[in-house]
């Protein structure tokens, strides 16, 4: 177990140099740091100094290994457009998108798995199908455009909830939090569900595919055989043999919604990261780009992580170094 | 009259199997088709159908903006669905947005299928180091989400052009940015499908008989894994069609002189809350109804293509 | 008939298709005495697991039972609820399937296992029914049971699966075990003790046995009675003894001659030319005449219910007089 992390944490120490590389390429090779930092009226002289001082005259894999070094410490460098280190400006931004991500992370696998769970035991039950038929339609609609229809049907014509904005936030040393107050909660509600619902849909799918595939194994029919109670046969024998696919999925479409929330931060004028990412995209604000790269790929990384942790505690055959798997 | 004998077997063939008996089964399915088949045909077409030609400025006319749809009080019967700010016909813009969308979804596709399929062939044919450095990048991209690689894509690729460059290498730049984010589950499946061919009797056969590797993967295993590449190519199309329009939404993508669905509605976004509600409503319903009947397809392709969930 | 523990009386479970409706087990009749172990023995898809998942209430939709009726200790129980039903699997039928290595649920401990089971059906507390799961898995041969009782499935032999799968069925002591083929996934080697465990732990709990096998051999060492299916019907049935030394139906006899004998010495062994029919082209009149040596013309027309003989019956034309046996020899 432990040569299994350790092999784990090893892969994922290569994932995140390669994602440096490659932010450190955006960074260096993608327009020139130089002329991106300093105003039209430098002279050359300047300019070659500037150069100097940041050491783009080292060779490569030297700048390379500052950079990691740099980045490991939280230094990705200067925001090109707004002149202030981009780690600030991350940091000023992060609290809204994660607890946004969580909030909708949530709804996505409660709800999910509770629909998939129904629908994959009923299989041709009304409220499966009724199921069915709302999951394709969220996996259908862009995720901007249900945001837009959810801002229309609430905020614009029955105007119930809020439409953009965290609503009023309180600050708890770094953290800034919306969910100590009664508008700050309200505003998670419409992008909770805007960012949660293709994940949603997403996991209810593969929970009622699992279930399907379980219930007609060898072991199921045993365990009817036995005359356990449905509850039983279901919770107990199979759901619980869907978890390590639904764990796998799960812990992944978690770390993608980090990355949609670039969308529903657009539509809800989020002040998160997702935001700033899309503006530097826009502006090509590089070492802002880069480093939401790195940052995106870390939670990944550490998901990916907790994922593989939680096989272990699910599933027995795993546990058993070298033993038999069939 | 051969021929002719080969096409009635050939269509009784079809007529009489599995897949087409499911088709026929399933109402769903059938319209799904006939939409996506109107929608392909439709955007063909467009030229000849559309009222007005959106793309073209020298047509418009800022007295037009924001004329609401002919049944509404002050619509008139020369814009049915309405106008947007710059005096374009919605239902227009629709069909030509469609027909851009259409168009930008089945490229992106189709080249990240060829990348895909390529990548996959070569590396479950290769094996060793080749095999565990393709698949290792397509994992890591795989944990990425397509919407950030396509975003990070077209940043990249502002930085490397001018703006006149940018714009005019636009569509091209969406195109390889989807189609670049696709290919790691063409690669995944086309390999696994690959190893699986690899090991059967008949190609070993065609490697003593001494044919040369690309001509036995391409004759013998290629159509061993067109079953899957073609279910991943529907659902992908509807992917590619949400990428693009999601893009265009976020301003990265097709620029608003030409829009496609995406571009409308965001434009359309602008004027949502002061009333003018058929910019955006018109686009986003032809957006789903299109993304919606191909992933119908796609699902219903899935399922017949693998008995074991039928 | 009334002292019989298992009584079936004209089943016919009927399988609904795109191409109309099938019928996968035609009109089987059969009974089994407490205590006793009855063998059914057929070729696959000849509806021997069909009627063993008929009678306990598994039948898999679309499958179901249009016709007949099931009794176990004078009371029907074909047409009871789901739930009714679920406390009579388990508590009064126990039941085996074919492979030991997918019947135990990978994620649970043998004894987390064994214990559910009993909790299920008895009124026992955790404890005790643990310390119960310990004994039933001494008494299958189970080695260092104590130890082991916190295994995972994984960690057990194919013959020491099977052999928890058969504590699993006996834990509630049913009076009556269904074994579909239970050796058919184990090494041969492993499939004699299996079967010989499996005899001995019902003579002991008096629980009687419904075998299913295609290997007459396994009928011949350990059933007390036999019935011969062919195409969803019993083609024949009748004690043991009597059924070998002198089958009647030529399909029995057919896989009398395929069992290699040491006893029988042969140059090889012969071999039933054809294939059973797919149900959905059973032909016209006795299932059987495409492939009987013997068929005549009324084989062709009419199909033949069982007739009793001296000690069993058989459904074969040719057994329309006693003493019909010389005309086969």
């Amino acid at each position: 177990m432990l040569a299994f992390i350790i092999r784990r944490i090893l892969q994922s120490i290569v994932v995140m140099l390669m994602v440096a590389l490659l932010s450190f390429t955006l960074f260096r090779y993608v327009g020139d740091p130089v002329v991106s930092m300093v105003g039209r009226d430098t002279t050359f002289e300047e300019r070659a100094a500037l150069r100097e001082t940041l050491g783009l005259n080292d060779p490569i894999v030297v700048q390379f290994g500052r950079f990691v070094k740099n980045a490991s410490m939280g230094d990705f460098g200067i925001s090109y457009e707004q002149r202030r280190p981009v780690i600030d400006l991350i940091a000023e931004r992060a609290p809204a998108t994660l607890e946004l991500s969580f909030v909708s992370g949530l709804f996505a696998l409660v709800v999910g798995v509770f629909m998939g769970v129904y629908s994959g035991l009923h299989k041709d039950g009304f409220l499966s199908k009724l199921f069915q038929s709302v999951s394709l339609v969220g996996i259908s609609l862009p995720p901007f455009l249900i945001g837009i229809l959810l801002i229309y049907l609430f905020a614009v014509i029955l105007g119930w909830l809020p439409s953009m904005g965290r609503g009023e936030v309180r600050q708890l040393g770094f953290w800034s939090t919306g969910f100590l107050s009664f508008s700050g909660l309200i505003s998670l509600i419409l992008p909770a569900i805007t960012l949660g619902l293709f994940q949603m849909t997403l996991i209810m799918r593969l929970v009622r595919s699992e279930m399907l595939e379980v219930m007609r194994t060898d072991y199921i029919k045993f365990a009817r055989a036995r005359g356990l109670t449905n509850r039983a046969v279901n919770f107990g024998h199979a759901l619980k043999n869907t978890l390590v696919p639904v764990i796998t999925v799960t812990g992944l479409q978690l770390g993608q919604i980090i990355a949609y929330s670039i969308i529903t931060e657009t539509v809800f004028q989020w002040p998160g990261m997702g935001y700033l990412f899309l503006q530097a995209v826009q502006r090509v604000d590089l070492p802002v780009m880069g480093a939401y790269l790195v940052l995106v790929a870390l939670i990944f990384v550490v998901i990916n992580l907790i994922v593989d942790f939680l096989y272990y505690v699910v599933d027995p055959r795993l546990r058993m170094e070298g033993g038999a798997v069939s | 009259m051969d021929i002719f004998r080969y096409i009635a077997k050939r269509y009784t063939l079809i007529i009489d199997s599995d897949i087409f008996y499911s088709f026929r089964r399933s109402p769903v399915t059938v319209v799904a088709a006939v939409i996506t088949v109107t929608y392909i045909l439709g955007t063909i077409f467009a030229p000849w159908i559309a009222p007005h030609n959106s793309y073209d400025l020298t047509s418009l006319s800022l007295l037009d903006a924001f004329l609401p749809p002919a049944w509404i009080e002050g619509g008139t019967t020369n814009f049915l669905l309405g106008t947007d700010d710059q005096g374009r016909g919605i239902l227009s813009t629709i069909i030509w947005g469609s027909r851009l969308s259409l168009g930008v979804g089945f490229a992106a596709v189709i080249f990240s299928g060829i990348l895909g399929t390529a990548l996959g062939l070569i590396s479950g044919s290769a094996g060793g180091r080749v095999d565990a450095f393709i698949m290792r990048v397509a994992e890591v991209q795989l944990t990425f989400p397509a919407i950030l690689i396509a975003l990070l894509v077209d940043g990249v690729s502002r930085g490397l052009m001018n703006v006149y460059e940018a714009e005019a290498m636009a569509i091209y730049v969406v195109i390889f940015s989807i189609g670049v984010s696709f290919w790691p589950q063409y690669a995944r499946t086309v390999r696994a499908s690959t190893v699986v061919e690899m090991e059967k009797s008949y190609v070993e056969a065609a490697q003593v008989a001494g044919r040369h590797p690309a001509v036995i993967m391409v004759r013998h295993v290629l159509p061993n894994v067109m079953g899957p590449v073609l279910v991943i190519t529907t659902i992908n199309l509807a992917l590619a069609i949400i990428l693009e329009a999601t893009l265009s939404f976020l301003g990265v993508g097709i620029p608003p002189t030409e829009p496609s669905l995406g571009t409308m509605i965001r434009i359309g976004n602008d004027y949502l809350f002061s009333g003018e509600w058929w910019i955006t409503v018109f686009p986003g319903a032809a957006l789903a109804v299109l993304v919606l009947a191909v992933n119908l397809l796609g699902d219903w392709m899935r399922d017949a293509f693998n008995p074991k969930l039928r | 008939m009334s002292e019989q523990l298992l009584d079936v009386q004209d089943l016919r479970v009927m399988l609904p298709t795109r191409k109309g409706l099938l019928t996968a087990v035609d009109g089987v009749s059969m009974s089994i005495a407490a205590g006793e172990v009855l063998g059914v023995v057929g070729e696959s898809g000849a509806g021997k697991s069909l009627t063993g998942a008929a009678i306990t209430g598994l039948l898999e939709p679309p499958l179901y039972i249009a016709n007949g009726k099931i009794e176990l200790e004078g009371k029907r129980i074909d047409n009871l609820s789901y739930s009714k039903m679920r406390r009579i699997r388990g508590k009064q039928i126990g039941a085996i399937f074919q492979d030991p290595l997918t019947s135990l649920n990978p994620l649970y401990s043998v004894g987390r296992q064994l214990v559910e089971t009993i909790t299920t059906h008895l009124p026992v507390s955790d404890a005790v029914a643990k310390r119960q799961a310990i004994d039933l898995l001494k008494e299958v041969g189970l080695p260092a049971a104590e130890a082991r009782i916190g295994h995972f499935p994984h960690q057990f032999s194919g013959g020491m699966r099977q052999r928890v799968v058969i504590a699993l069925a006996l834990c509630a002591n049913p009076r009556l075990i269904i074994a579909d083929e239970p050796t058919t996934a184990l090494d041969v080697s492993i499939q004699a003790q299996i079967i010989r465990l499996l005899k001995r732990l019902c003579r002991e709990h008096k629980t009687a046995v419904m075998l299913i096998t295609h290997d007459m051999g396994v009928i011949a060492e350990t059933a007390d009675r036999v019935a011969v299916m062919y195409a969803g019907r019993i083609v024949e049935v009748g004690p043991v003894k009597d059924v070998i030394k002198n089958p009647h139906h030529p399909y029995t006899v057919g896989l009398m001659n395929s069992i290699p004998s040491i006893a029988r010495e042969v140059e090889w062994l012969t071999q039933i030319d054809g294939a059973m029919p797919r149900l959905n082209d059973i032909p016209d009149g006795c299932a059987f005449h495409p492939r009987c040596p013997h068929a005549f013309e009324r084989c062709r027309r009419e199909r033949p219910n069982l007739i009793p003989m001296r000690n069993s019956q058989a459904a074969c034309w040719l057994c329309k007089k006693e003493g019909a046996d010389e005309q086969r020899q």
